[in-house]
């Protein structure tokens, strides 16, 4: 892969620091009027999700980091893996593990398509679209014709994800769901 | 394709733009300081080892060989020239250019105040600086507190005593930085991510570390050992001036000059000319003096409460 500088190092660009495939967040430039100019640089571990701060000189590099997003459909999952398509028209089939997939397990349900993170070729990060679909399967008994949306309950879904919803939801009831803030939007 | 021709900054900000500028000027036309206007094109560079001047050539028409010009970084060599002539106070507002600077706060090309107080040492220069900054700010004095005890009251360290392991055990932690730096790098890196950030209010740091005195003298008295007689002035986690009781020895001038020289060859950058006409002045003699320089733009930032540098230009560096 090509070095990149600090002057190069954009929102979103990919590259390697201590092992890891990082994604730049932001990049500040210091320089005091007397004195050596750093860059302050914040970056997201692709392979932890954490966020960081790192500061390099100017003018110092990293290697960029083989890193690719590619939509793909979720198919199964065995046990160990959650089995993913990609949707190019390849029919590339990739298996990713717990790692990989997170707490987008809570989000996963067959023949929705996935951002699929791949490093050196293997899944390292899956992210769910903004809104998913998903049955109830477990919530107290609705309250009828309360949809005035006056208090909320907790309903499983078919995940084993929980979200808060409306009183009026009863078990069996397919609901759309805000991946993003956890939230119920209403019933799909 | 559409190209953005708009400026960078809304109609309402230049507006107040120039009418700080005129605040500026009539703030030394009621002091009586002689408003000046030195070259910006200079036959040598400033020796300063961490800025990278502009270069230009200029050709004589018809003839063959071109001679190379600087864009000055500051105008602070012609001022203490005219200083040297008999001048008494002067102050100039003026663009300076700095090669490779561009980010949030800075812009290669930016607007500087600098003025200079014969009979004034660093102390009475800072009392000054406060006057301008709290017309224009409309804020509290600053604060004025040592180099050293603000280092120690966000670092925990004592730059007196402590070692460069420490300093960089400490950068390590706080800005993870991995690397080599100089003594006087260390400093910097922990100054500028572990202090100046936490310096919201108006504050004057004083008593410089000897080795950052640039074109201060050093003085006794400023703190526990000999110290630089310069200043920085911060607000809003922001560096808006910097300034010297001004080194007169033309003996020293020419060493340091020197040492920036051997510094900026050690780090791989390009020889510059050094300002011999400088050295003149000081010998014929500089009259005791301090002197500041301002970024106007950062201050303008600070007035009306923007974020980012291109906010208060008509035209930033990326629509120039």
């Amino acid at each position: 892969m090509a070095n990149y500088s600090t002057n190069e190092f954009k929102p979103g660009l990919k590259v390697m620091l201590d092992g890891d495939p990082c994604s730049i967040l932001e990049n500040e430039y210091v320089k005091p009027g007397k004195g050596q100019a750093f860059n302050r640089v914040k970056v997201r571990n692709l392979k932890t999700g954490r966020v960081n701060e790192r500061t390099f000189k100017s003018g110092e590099s990293l290697e960029g980091a083989d890193v690719m997003d590619r939509e793909m459909e979720y198919l199964y999952a065995d046990g160990e893996f959650w089995h993913f398509m990609a949707t190019d028209g390849s029919f590339e089939q990739y298996g990713a593990d717990e790692k990989a997939v997170g707490d987008c397990s809570n989000w996963m349900k067959e023949q929705v398509v996935y951002t699929v993170t791949l490093f050196n070729g293997a899944p390292i990060a899956v992210s769910p679209p903004n809104f998913v679909e998903l049955e109830v399967v477990e919530t107290d008994p609705g309250v009828r014709g309360d949809t005035s949306g006056g208090g909320t309950k907790p309903a499983k879904l078919a995940t084993g994800a929980v979200v808060k919803v409306p009183l009026f939801i009863n078990t069996g009831d397919v609901l759309k769901v805000d991946t993003r803030s956890n939230e119920y939007v209403g019933r799909a | 394709m559409t190209v953005d021709w708009r400026p960078s900054a809304s109609l309402e900000a230049l507006h107040r733009r120039a009418a700080i500028i005129n605040q500026i000027r009539r703030f030394f036309a009621e002091r009586d300081v002689l408003e000046v206007d030195t070259p910006c094109l200079s036959a040598a560079a400033v020796s300063d080892p961490h800025l990278f001047p502009f270069s230009t050539d200029f050709v004589p028409e018809g003839a063959a060989i071109a001679q190379r010009f600087y864009l000055h970084t500051s105008p602070e060599y012609p001022m203490k020239r005219l200083l040297a002539a008999g001048s008494g106070a002067i102050w100039q507002l003026c663009k300076v250019y700095r090669n490779g600077e561009v980010g949030s706060r800075h812009n290669p090309e930016f607007s500087m105040l600098e003025w200079y107080r014969p009979g004034f040492d660093h102390h009475r220069l800072m009392d000054e600086v406060d006057d301008l900054v709290m017309q224009v700010l409309d804020c509290k004095p600053a604060r004025r507190v040592s180099y050293s005890a603000i280092f120690a009251e966000h670092t925990g360290l004592d730059i007196y005593r402590c070692s460069d392991q420490q300093l960089q055990q400490v950068a390590l932690e706080r800005t993870g930085f991995i690397g080599e730096l100089s003594r006087d790098g260390w400093l910097n890196l922990l100054f500028s991510h572990c202090v100046e950030v936490e310096l919201l209010e108006p504050t004057m740091v004083y008593a410089f570390p000897a080795s950052q005195a640039a074109l201060a003298k050093v003085v006794e008295g400023d703190d526990r050992v000999p110290s630089a007689a310069r200043f920085e002035l911060f607000v809003a986690g922001m560096e808006l001036a910097n300034g010297y009781f001004e080194l007169t020895d033309a003996q020293e001038q020419a060493r340091r000059f020197e040492a920036d020289r051997q510094q900026r060859l050690a780090l791989g950058y390009p020889d510059l000319p050094l300002d011999q006409p400088l050295l003149s002045a000081l010998k014929s003699g500089l009259p005791d003096c301090a002197g500041v320089a301002l970024g106007v733009d950062r201050l303008i930032m600070l007035a009306l409460g923007a974020s980012r540098i291109d906010q208060v230009l008509a035209f930033d560096f990326s629509r120039a």
